[in-house]
C-alpha cells in the first residue's frame, strides 16, 4: 500500500506543478513580448512584484483584488464540476450589487449589524437569479449555457446603466448637470470593516470562510455529491435516480450566487457606492472573467482557488505599478490571463495521461462510481480517486 | 414621434443601416459555422475580431493601403485560429475554456499594442460606398442594398458560397462528417485533424476579417474593446441559424435590424430609455435561442475531441 501512497503523494505534487508550469510558460511569453515593445522585462517584473507584495499596503491592495476572483472562482468549482460553463460572473455580479446597494441606500435608519448582512445576502440571491435563469433555460429549454450567460452579462450592464442614470442616480448628482451615473454613497456605518490603514476589509476573510464551506458542500453533502456526478456523467447520474435538470439549475444557482456575492461585497468593502463608465469591466475589473481563470488554476478546487486568487489578485495589482514604472499598459495582464488559461486547459493533456496510466495500473473497475467516459469526460477530477 | 419611425426616409434609414451592420456578425458567424460543423467550439472569436480589427486600422492608417489592412486582420485572425486548432486538436484542451482564454489574450493584445502604437483614438477613411450600376437607381432598393461598401457585399456573398461548399461538395461532406461521427469518417480515411484545422483557420481568418470590417469599414475607428462583445453573439448566431448559412443569415439580420431599430429610436429622440433600446437585441437573441434550439440537433460531435491523449 505504501507504494501506491507514494505514487499518488508522487502524482498530486506533479498535477499542482502544472499550473504553476502554465504560469511560467505565460510569463516567459510575456517578456518575448515586453522585449518586442523595448521594455527590459527584468525591470517590469521586478515592478510587478514589489506592486504586489512590496509593502504591507501593496499587500492588502493585493488581497483586496484577490477577494473578488476567490468568490467569483468559488461559484466556477461549483459549475465547472457540475459541467456547466458560466461565463456570466460578469453579470451576476453587477445585479448582486445593484440590489445589495438598493438595501444599503433604502434602509439609511438601520443599523449596520442588520443592514450589511442583510445586504450581502441579498447581492447573493440577485447573482443567485441571474445565474438560475441561465440553468432554467438550459435544464429545460436546452439553450447552450455559454450563450445565454454571455448575453445576461449584455443585459445586466444596460440595466445598471439605466439605474444608476436613472432611477437610482444620486440625488445630489441628479441635480447637477454632470450627472455623473453614481449612486448615493453608503454612510459610514454600512461599511465593512477595515483593516486601518489599509483598504483591506473583513470580506477577504469571508471568502476564505466560504472556500472551505464550498469544499465541505462539494465534497461531503449529498448536493455536492449530486451536482458532480451530473458533471461526470449524465446519463449514470439519470439512471442512479438523480434529477439531472435539477442539478444543472441548482449548479447555476449557486455559481451566480457567489459572484452576486462578489459584486455587493465590492460596494460594501471596497467603493461604498456603484459608479459604471458604460462598461461591465468599469464595475467588476473583469473579476467576472477573471474568476474563472483563478478557479481553473485552483484546479476547480476551493482551496486551491485560494493561492491562486492571490497570485491573479497580485498580477492585478502588480500591473498597476508596472504601468507606472515601465509605461506597460496593464492590458498585458490581461493577455497574459488568457494565455495562462490557455496553457492550463493545454496542460491537462499529461494529467489525464498519468491518470490513464494509474486506471491501468490498479484493478480495472476499482475507481470511481461511474463508469469511465474517458473520451467525454476530460474533467480534472483526480480528488475523486479513492475519497 | 412614433409616427416618425414609420416614414418611407426612417423605413429606408433603418433597413439601410440594418444591413451594413450586420456584416461582422455575417463574416464571424459564418467562419464560426464552418468549425461548429466540423465540431469544434470556438469562443475565441471577440478576441479574433479584435486582433483583427486592430491589424487592420494600424496598417490601413499607416500604409493607407485598406486591402493590405484586410490582408493583416485575415493573417492574425488565422494563426489565432492556428494556435486554437493546435490546443483543442493535438492537445485535446477543454474548447469552451481555451476559447476564453484566446479571447482574453486577443482582448489584452490589441488594447496592449493600441496603446503602445497608437495611443490616441484616430479615424481612417475606411471603404467608401460602391454604388452598384443600374442596381443602386431602383428606388427604395437601390438605397437599402446597392449603395453599400465593398466588405459588405462580400459579406452577404459568402452565405450562398458557404452553403455551396457544406452542401455541394465533397470538403463539405467532409467536414460534416467530421462533425457528426468523426470515428467513422475516420475509418473511411477522412483526416479528422486536417479538416479541424481547415475549419478552425478559415473560421479564425474570417473573424480577422469581421474585426477589419468594423475598424475600417463600418466605424472607422480602433478602440480598446471595440467589439463589446459582438463576437460571441455571432457564436450565438450560429445556434440560432441551426448552424446552417441561410439560417445564420436570417439571425444576423434580425440581430442587425433590431439593433438599426434601436439607433434609430434614439436619433429620433423617442422616449425610450436608450440603455433599454439596448438590451432589445439580446433579450430576443435569449428568446430566440429558447424558440429554435430545442426543436434543431447541433453537430453531434461538437465540443468534443477526437482520437487518444497519445
Amino acid at each position: 500500500m505504501s507504494n501506491t501512497d507514494q505514487e499518488k503523494w508522487y502524482s498530486k505534487l506533479f498535477d499542482a506543478s502544472l499550473p504553476i508550469l502554465a504560469t511560467l510558460a505565460a510569463l516567459i511569453v510575456g517578456a518575448v513580448m515586453l522585449l518586442l515593445l523595448k521594455v527590459d522585462p527584468i525591470e517590469a517584473y521586478k515592478a510587478m512584484w514589489e506592486g504586489a507584495f512590496g509593502s504591507k499596503n501593496a499587500l492588502a491592495e493585493t488581497l483586496v483584488k484577490a477577494t473578488p476572483l476567490l468568490l467569483v472562482g468559488l461559484g466556477i468549482c461549483i459549475s465547472f464540476r457540475g459541467d456547466v460553463i458560466n461565463i456570466g460572473g460578469e453579470g451576476q455580479m453587477i445585479v448582486g450589487a445593484i440590489l445589495g446597494t438598493l438595501v444599503g441606500i433604502t434602509l439609511v435608519d438601520w443599523s449596520g449589524w442588520i443592514v450589511i448582512p442583510v445586504a450581502l445576502l441579498v447581492g447573493f440571491a440577485g447573482g443567485a437569479i441571474w445565474g438560475g435563469i441561465p440553468g432554467v433555460l438550459k435544464a429545460y429549454f436546452n439553450v447552450n449555457e455559454i450563450l445565454s450567460t454571455v448575453m445576461m452579462n449584455a443585459i445586466a450592464v444596460q440595466l445598471m446603466n439605466f439605474l444608476l442614470r436613472g432611477p437610482m442616480i444620486d440625488p445630489s448628482q441628479a441635480e447637477l448637470a454632470s450627472k455623473i451615473p453614481q449612486t448615493a454613497r453608503l454612510i459610514d456605518a454600512f461599511r465593512l470593516p477595515r483593516w486601518a490603514p489599509t483598504r483591506l476589509h473583513l470580506g477577504a476573510l469571508i471568502a476564505v470562510v466560504l472556500a472551505v464551506l464550498v469544499y465541505i458542500l462539494l465534497w461531503r453533502t449529498s448536493w455536492g455529491y449530486r451536482i458532480r456526478a451530473v458533471g461526470q456523467n449524465p446519463h449514470a447520474s439519470k439512471y442512479a435516480g438523480i434529477k439531472v435538470k435539477n442539478y444543472v439549475v441548482l449548479a447555476l444557482v449557486l455559481s451566480g450566487a457567489f459572484a452576486g456575492l462578489a459584486g455587493a461585497m465590492q460596494v460594501y468593502g471596497v467603493n461604498f457606492r456603484m459608479i459604471t463608465d458604460g462598461s461591465a469591466s468599469g464595475f467588476t475589473g473583469s473579476a467576472g472573467f477573471n474568476g474563472i481563470v483563478a478557479a481553473l488554476f485552483g484546479q476547480l478546487h476551493p482551496i486551491g482557488t485560494i493561492p491562486a486568487s492571490i497570485l491573479f489578485g497580485a498580477l492585478l495589482v502588480g500591473a498597476n505599478k508596472m504601468q507606472r514604472v515601465v509605461q506597460v499598459p496593464s492590458a498585458l495582464i490581461t493577455a497574459l490571463n488568457g494565455l495562462v488559461v490557455v496553457f492550463v486547459v493545454s496542460s491537462e493533456i499529461w494529467r489525464r495521461k498519468r491518470q490513464k496510466r494509474r486506471m491501468a495500473a490498479t484493478a480495472p473497475g476499482g475507481e470511481g462510481i461511474f463508469p469511465a467516459e474517458t473520451e467525454i469526460t476530460e474533467k480534472p477530477d483526480n480528488e475523486e480517486v479513492g475519497s | 414621434m412614433i409616427s416618425d419611425l414609420l416614414s418611407m426616409t426612417v423605413l429606408v434609414g433603418i433597413l439601410t443601416s440594418g444591413i451594413r451592420l450586420a456584416t461582422p456578425y455575417l463574416y464571424a458567424a459564418i467562419g464560426e459555422t464552418f468549425g461548429q460543423r466540423s465540431g469544434v467550439l470556438n469562443l475565441g472569436v471577440d478576441g479574433q475580431m479584435l486582433l483583427g480589427a486592430f491589424a487592420a486600422f494600424y496598417v490601413a492608417i499607416t500604409t493607407g493601403n485598406l486591402w493590405l489592412g484586410v490582408l493583416s486582420a485575415m493573417i492574425i485572425g488565422g494563426l489565432m485560429g492556428l494556435a486554437m486548432a493546435f490546443v483543442t486538436v493535438n492537445l485535446h484542451a477543454e474548447q469552451g475554456i481555451s476559447g476564453i482564454g484566446f479571447y482574453l489574450f486577443g482582448l489584452g493584445l490589441s488594447d496592449l499594442l493600441f496603446q503602445k502604437l497608437l495611443g490616441t483614438v484616430e479615424t481612417v477613411k475606411g471603404f467608401r460606398k460602391v454604388f452598384i450600376p443600374v442596381l443602386s437607381d431602383l428606388p427604395v432598393v437601390g438605397e437599402i442594398f446597392f449603395r453599400q461598401n465593398i466588405l459588405v457585399y462580400i459579406a452577404f456573398a459568402l452565405v450562398p458560397i458557404a452553403w455551396f461548399i457544406l452542401n455541394k461538395t465533397t470538403l463539405g461532406l467532409k467536414i460534416r462528417a467530421v462533425g457528426e461521427n468523426p470515428e467513422a469518417a475516420d475509418s473511411l480515411g477522412v483526416s479528422v485533424a486536417r479538416i479541424r484545422y481547415f475549419t478552425i483557420i478559415l473560421g479564425g481568418t474570417l473573424s480577422g476579417v469581421a474585426g477589419a470590417s468594423l475598424s475600417i469599414a463600418l466605424l472607422n475607428v480602433f478602440q480598446q474593446n471595440m467589439t463589446s462583445g459582438l463576437g460571441f453573439i455571432a457564436v450565438a448566431l450560429v445556434y440560432f441559424g441551426a448552424w446552417r448559412p441561410w439560417g445564420v443569415l436570417a439571425g444576423a439580420l434580425l440581430f442587425s435590424l433590431v439593433n438599426s431599430l434601436q439607433l434609430w429610436i434614439q436619433v429620433l429622440g423617442i422616449p425610450i430609455p436608450s440603455d433599454i433600446a439596448v438590451m432589445m437585441p439580446y433579450i430576443l437573441t435569449i428568446l430566440v435561442l429558447v424558440a429554435t434550439v430545442s426543436r434543431v440537433r447541433a453537430p453531434s460531435a461538437l465540443t468534443k475531441s477526437f482520437g487518444h491523449d497519445d
